[in-house]
């Protein structure tokens, strides 16, 4: 379990992180999601303790970081940046933080044995590729066999196969009753994922939902349908009760209506139809839409005042 | 956690780089080599000298001579040992492991001091006995007054020349920053002090300056240093504290990266 509390981060007038309180539970699969520089890099590392928030909390299991026993045997954590000494070996950068933590040496050869890196562990990191060198930062994250990990943006560099891995191993140490929190700028990646999801844009809390939730709010599902007697068209649909939406190009949106439906009522009037057919739109789509509004408030808005109402705004339009 | 698993890692760490090699085998090799060259030279000088620098002739001194370039080595040592975690972005996974700074800061110094002064020693004794070696009758022997004090001395000065850059470097971060103020302090900035009349006075209360007074046998004429040589050692050894407590601070209060 890791607790937020208000946690707040500025650098000069500039805040990277704004007041974030949630809470990241075990068992799940939770993914932190935001645009690039959103605040999610500056928010794990405050988690760790490495960076000194300006104000609020983080406690781990409910104790603060600095305060933990061994911590690798609490919290593991993988971060964006490689952090390792491209002259040491693999085996040495795992070794070195084991015996910081008291971890036996035996473990350094199962985790990169796990990470599928033990052929190379006497190399020197410089030689490694992008995906084995967040392979090697996944085995120091497993080093201490921690009850809750810290991913930051895992699949970045690795290859369709290391991203199929990630997202297995991830599966399984939430499946193992772990707490995994893991950060992506990428809807489709969390989708496939996460169980639980985080949003943040500009460092301020979005939303805190699970991904089923996030999916039926976010994910709206119409019918399109086009037709060259549009007028014709809109007036069956009109007289059964159904409200279409033109959408610009000719064609027309329905929504809450089955494509079925609106092809029986067409048919049973004698209409052309050149398309009928269901849409969803995407998480993608949901994310982007959800995001952009705060990219917009920093393009126009200088008044935090502003910013208190538009997350306001959202926070009641979910509840 | 205990500052002993630290120590253990930090020791891991500075063992499995190669840098830690190369810097210090080029400090032992630059030093001594240096020194038996300028023994050598002094030894076929000193039939043209002057009776009053025959006076002031200090064989033990001589064979430290190559100490001046030997420590810009012991620089680049102990400034890497520390800037390395910045420079790699290792620091966040060392902190990660050892979120009490302080322990982590002082294992790592703990270690490397240790490497750096069992150098140093066989560094100094080797130079001390290969010079008077080359300077043939001209010789100090290591039963004589104040020798043994100068090579243990010559040692500790290494020593405390490398534990210095460490402070620095944790206080600046940038290997190259670091570099690019400790070599030219200690080569030129240093030396031009010390030779200016007007600066003198200033000069040898630098740490290099105070420091090396230890491996000083016979004072040279007029000498109105106004430290022996512990107190210039000590005088030392107070900068290298003050580089280190700057470096504690700075690190207890820093972001890591």
């Amino acid at each position: 379990m890791i607790e937020l509390e208000g946690l707040t981060k500025r650098y000069g007038e500039k805040v990277a992180v704004n007041n974030l309180t949630f809470a990241v539970r075990p068992g799940i699969v939770t993914g932190f999601l935001g645009p690039n520089g959103a605040g999610k890099s500056t928010t794990m590392r405050m988690i760790l303790g490495l960076d000194r928030p300006t104000a609020g909390d983080v406690r781990i299991d409910g104790t603060h970081y600095d305060r933990l026993k061994d911590p690798l045997t609490s919290i593991g954590a993988l971060l964006e940046a490689k952090g390792v000494h491209p002259g040491r070996s693999a085996y040495h950068h795992l070794l070195c933080l084991a015996q910081s933590n008291g971890i036996p040496a035996r473990r350094v050869h199962e985790v990169l044995d796990t990470v599928g890196l033990s052929a190379v562990a006497r190399k020197k990191a410089k030689g490694f590729s992008l995906g084995m060198g967040q392979r090697l930062g996944i085995a120091a994250a497993l080093l201490g066999d921690p009850r809750i990990l810290m991913f930051d943006e895992p699949v970045n560099g690795l290859d369709p196969e290391g991203i199929h891995w990630i997202r297995t191993l991830m599966k399984s140490l939430a499946a193992q009753g772990r707490t995994v929190f893991v950060s992506s700028h990428l809807m489709s990646e969390m989708a496939l994922t996460a169980d639980h999801l985080v949003v943040i844009g500009q460092g301020r809390l979005l939303a805190d939902t699970s991904m089923a939730e996030f999916i039926q709010r976010n994910s709206r599902s119409y019918v399109r349908v086009r037709s060259p007697e549009r007028e014709r068209l809109l007036d069956v649909l009109h007289g059964a009760g159904i409200t279409a939406v033109e959408n610009g190009n000719g064609t027309l949106e329905v929504d809450g209506s089955k494509a079925e439906h609106i092809g029986e009522l067409a048919a049973r009037h004698q209409l052309v139809l050149h398309e009928l057919s269901p849409q969803q739109a995407s998480l993608e789509e949901a994310f982007m839409r959800l995001t952009a509004e705060s990219v917009e408030y920093h393009a126009h808005s200088d008044t935090p005042a502003s910013a208190e109402r538009w997350g306001d705004g959202w926070k009641e339009g979910r509840a | 956690m205990t500052a002993a698993q630290v120590v253990r890692s930090e020791w891991t760490k500075i063992r499995s780089v190669a840098s830690t090699v190369w810097t210090l085998s080029l400090a032992v090799v630059v030093t001594i080599a240096l020194g038996m060259l300028i023994a050598a030279l002094s030894r076929s000088e000193f039939d043209s000298m002057s009776s009053r620098d025959r006076l002031a002739f200090d064989p033990t001194f001589i064979s430290f001579a190559g100490m001046s370039l030997g420590q810009l080595a012991m620089i680049v040592f102990g400034v890497l040992v520390v800037s390395n975690e910045y420079s790699t972005g290792m620091i966040r996974a060392s902190l990660a492991a050892v979120p009490q700074r302080g322990t982590f800061l002082f294992s790592k110094l703990a270690v490397a001091t240790a490497l750096a002064l069992v150098v140093s020693l066989a560094t100094s004794f080797a130079a001390f006995f290969l010079g008077q070696a080359m300077l043939g009758e001209h010789r100090a022997s290591i039963g004589d007054d104040g020798v043994l004090r100068a090579v243990i001395g010559g040692g500790l000065y290494m020593t405390l020349i490398a534990l210095f850059s460490m402070g620095v470097a944790a206080m600046l971060r940038s290997p190259m920053l670091s570099l690019g103020i400790l070599m030219p302090f200690f080569f030129l900035i240093s030396n031009i002090l010390g030779n200016v009349d007007a600066t003198k006075k200033i000069g040898r209360f630098l740490p290099d300056q105070a420091g090396s007074k230890i491996m000083q046998v016979v004072p040279p004429l007029d000498d109105d240093t106004p430290y022996g040589p512990w107190g210039g050692l000590g005088i030392m050894a107070l900068w290298v504290v003050a580089a280190l407590i700057g470096g504690h601070v700075l690190l207890k209060r820093r972001d890591a990266q």
